[in-house]
């Protein structure tokens, strides 16, 4: 494992199978009456949040708890552009306090990268979110999510076929799980109107469709993304109803799907945009379950980040049963 | 004493000779040791190349209004450092120099600076705001002689105002220099559109945004007959545009960048915003075909852009950066670097891209002369086989956002003579005054 978590390109097979075995043996930890373990005791976490994304705060504020760390929680809204203190300035006072790990959200992508090159703080960075670039926690949940269900919670996703719908262009999501499952070996097809892929997604490390509905028949698992609504006054897509006839996910959709295929959405969704309130919510949908994963997770990222740079295996075998 | 006798350079890497100055002119090329030197300061320019003083077409001094990232007397004094004997300052200073007053303030600066000659370039529209005609006449007529008129750092997008300055400035032999950027193509974007913007999740800028509007200019000119510069050519589409509106008869020149003949939008990947520019850094193809383009004279000039900030505007995340990087002081090494070491341009061919045409093109009447009897004494003198290493606390600028930090360039300015007078000996400045 690299020292920092700036994005999902950075972990190899073998890194990110680590984060996932990690995770599923700290995931055991949840079930227990002391859902904690002292291993990052003494270890401080900081929280910076540039942007306000309280779902993926308090995951990696419980995260970092069940771990025994302690956790700074750092609002700092608004930056060097507006008013505010600068990235810099922020970082050197977290420096000053002495943090081990910094989990950054920042509206501008690359803010994360710029910490952790930077020179002004010497702890972990881990990227929780940056900007339209990525988001690779999120892109680790989601890989456990898919291992638990379609794999049985073992090993790769070789050939699983991931499906990820919507708003490409402006998703760090997106970005990150094609980086992530494609080293997993998934395959993962990206569907969009032309409007909402990147420049030069052909060069991607998967396949495009501008079509969903001969897609999702050959779906082991259909991810959507959020998609916002001013994108249309921006005129990405004539209307919100047009979207939802030829992208969103409803139950008609659905019913194409084979047995045993899932629905996911990394959150927070637009029900009635890119998916119905009845596909949310039925049984083949994993929204719920990926939150939970989610902690996992993020125990493992900063466990290996912090804790152990070595294999963590035995060491986590013995804490867990240990204890 | 104004007698100056440079011995032993070699002219354009031709002929070796000693050039005598007096009085601001040149008054002799000799043969090697058969000039006068009795009561002359000599300098000993054995092994040096002699070229006409660099003329820039694109330079930001940033005063009025900016001046904690540069003055008129710092960057003129990097401008004398870079080999530069003319510099044309661009209009978008606060006050925007978009009236005579303005210009004529910055020409005296310049003036009483000394470091070299300051051409203002006046704003196209009153604040640069793209609406309204500024007073183009009255600043042409003014002491500062303004000929070149622009809203670099925006573009003049609405046809009807471009059209009608191309027009107007055919009455004191102007020109336009346009900032070819289509507005709505390029809102909020940070660097290039390509394979890499996609990537790094960073807003694009599409090539077709500069190249729809140089399009545009180029057929606007021809119909109304008039004169367009093109500034900071950016893409190869440009390249082609600017060579088919050449071939057309058009009267229409280009500038490329130091920064655009050498980096590429790669070095966006570390998210530093000193590589952080508008144009941004394109492409390898991009950069082979400015290349081609300078060689075969199809774009005419080298320009700086040299575009100072302070450090807390680069020290930051890339978004909310500010776009610019130095140039003044390291203009001729990347040119050496990309164009000479690379077998694509002779000294001569330095000498015309980065004076005599820049010169001819801003109408500047004391610039940009060949090293004969008679002409004006601007010459800057060149170690082509020295190399140096680029440190941001060394150069003269006001600011430190060189995209170079560290980098090893070759060919090095070792003398600058303006107006008969040294500037910088041994790359190190001359006390003025």
């Amino acid at each position: 494992m690299n020292k920092h978590l700036l994005s999902a390109g950075d972990l190899s097979k073998s890194d990110a199978l680590l984060v996932l075995d990690t995770a599923a043996q700290l995931a055991q930890v949840a079930d227990r009456p002391v859902k904690k373990l002292p291993t990052l005791r003494g270890r401080t976490v900081v929280n910076l949040f540039f942007e306000d994304s309280t779902r993926t705060r308090i995951s990696f504020e419980a995260a970092a708890k069940r771990l025994s760390a302690d956790v700074i929680n750092f609002s700092a809204k608004g930056s060097s552009v507006s008013k505010g203190e600068s990235l810099k300035d922020t970082a050197l006072t977290l420096e000053a306090m002495g943090a081990d790990a910094v989990v950054v959200r920042h509206g501008s992508s690359g803010a994360p990268h710029r910490l952790a090159n930077s020179g002004w703080i010497g702890g972990s960075v881990i990227n929780a979110g940056d900007g339209t670039h990525e988001h690779p926690t999120q892109a680790l949940l989601d890989a456990y999510t898919l291992r638990e269900k379609l794999a049985n919670g073992e090993g790769d996703l070789a050939g699983k076929r991931v499906t990820i719908v919507g708003d490409v262009l402006h998703s760090r999501v997106a970005r990150s799980n094609v980086l992530l499952l494609s080293t997993l070996g998934a395959d993962v097809t990206l569907v969009a109107p032309p409007t909402l892929l990147p420049v030069g997604v052909e060069t991607w490390p998967c396949k495009v469709s501008y079509d969903l509905d001969p897609v999702v028949p050959d779906s082991d698992a259909v991810m959507m993304l959020r998609v916002q609504l001013e994108r249309m006054t921006d005129s990405y897509f004539p209307t919100a109803r047009e979207y939802s006839r030829r992208y969103g996910l409803d139950n008609h959709r659905m019913s194409m799907l084979s047995d045993e295929s899932i629905v996911m959405h990394p959150g927070p969704m637009n029900r009635g945009m890119e998916i119905t309130a009845d596909v949310a919510d039925s049984k083949r949908s994993v929204i719920v379950e990926q939150v939970a994963n989610g902690v996992s997770v993020r125990m493992a990222v900063l466990y290996l980040l912090l804790g152990g740079y070595s294999p963590a295996q035995p060491a986590v075998d013995e804490i867990v049963e240990g204890n | 004493m104004s007698r100056l006798v440079i011995t032993g350079a070699s002219i354009l890497n031709q002929a070796t000779a000693d050039i005598v100055i007096d009085s601001g002119k040149i008054v002799e090329v000799a043969k090697p040791g058969a000039a006068d030197t009795f009561g002359a300061r000599v300098i000993d320019a054995a092994g040096l190349i002699a070229l006409p003083g660099f003329v820039d077409l694109h330079t930001h001094l940033r005063e009025p209004g900016r001046e904690d990232a540069e003055t008129v007397e710092s960057g003129t004094r990097a401008a004398a450092l870079g080999g530069f004997t003319c510099v044309h300052a661009m209009a978008n200073t606060e006050p925007v120099a978009d009236t005579a007053g303005v210009v004529e303030q910055v020409w005296r600066l310049g003036k009483e600076a000394g470091w070299c000659e300051v051409r203002p370039i006046g704003a196209v529209t009153v604040g640069l705001a793209g609406t309204h005609m500024a007073e183009l006449g009255a600043m042409a007529a003014s002491a500062a002689q303004v000929r070149l008129f622009s809203d670099d750092g925006k573009c003049v997008d609405d046809a009807v105002i471009m059209r009608r300055a191309l027009e107007y400035v055919k009455a004191f032999d102007g020109a336009i220099a346009q900032h070819a950027q289509e507005p709505r193509l390029t809102e909020g974007a940070q660097m290039n559109e390509g394979v890499l913007s996609g990537t790094l999740g960073l807003r694009g800028w599409p090539a077709v945004a500069e190249e729809a509007i140089i399009a545009r200019d180029v057929l606007l000119t021809q119909h109304v007959n008039s004169r367009l510069h093109v500034c900071h050519v950016s893409t190869a589409g440009s390249v082609e545009l600017i060579r088919w509106a050449k071939s057309k008869g058009i009267n229409v020149t280009a500038e490329v960048t130091p920064h655009h003949l050498l980096l590429t939008d790669e070095l966006a990947r570390s998210y530093d915003p000193h590589f952080k520019v508008n144009p941004p850094l394109r492409t390898q193809e991009d950069v082979l075909a400015l290349r081609e383009g300078l060689a075969d004279g199809t774009i005419d000039a080298v320009a700086t852009d040299h575009a100072p900030h302070p450090s807390e505007d680069k020290e930051c995340e890339w978004s909310a950066a500010a776009f610019g990087m130095l140039g003044l002081e390291t203009a001729l090494s990347v040119v050496v670097e990309s164009m000479v070491n690379t077998g694509l341009l002779d000294w001569a061919g330095v000498a015309d891209r980065m004076s005599i045409r820049p010169a001819a093109i801003g109408r500047v009447r004391d610039q940009g002369g060949r090293l004969e009897v008679g002409q004006p004494a601007h010459v800057t003198l060149v170690d082509p086989h020295a190399s140096w290493t680029v440190r941001p606390n060394e150069l003269a600028s006001r600011s430190r956002n060189t995209p170079y930090r560290e980098r090893v360039l070759p060919g090095r300015v070792v003398h600058t003579i303006f107006d008969g007078k040294p500037t910088v000996i041994d790359g190190q400045t001359e006390r003025m005054h």
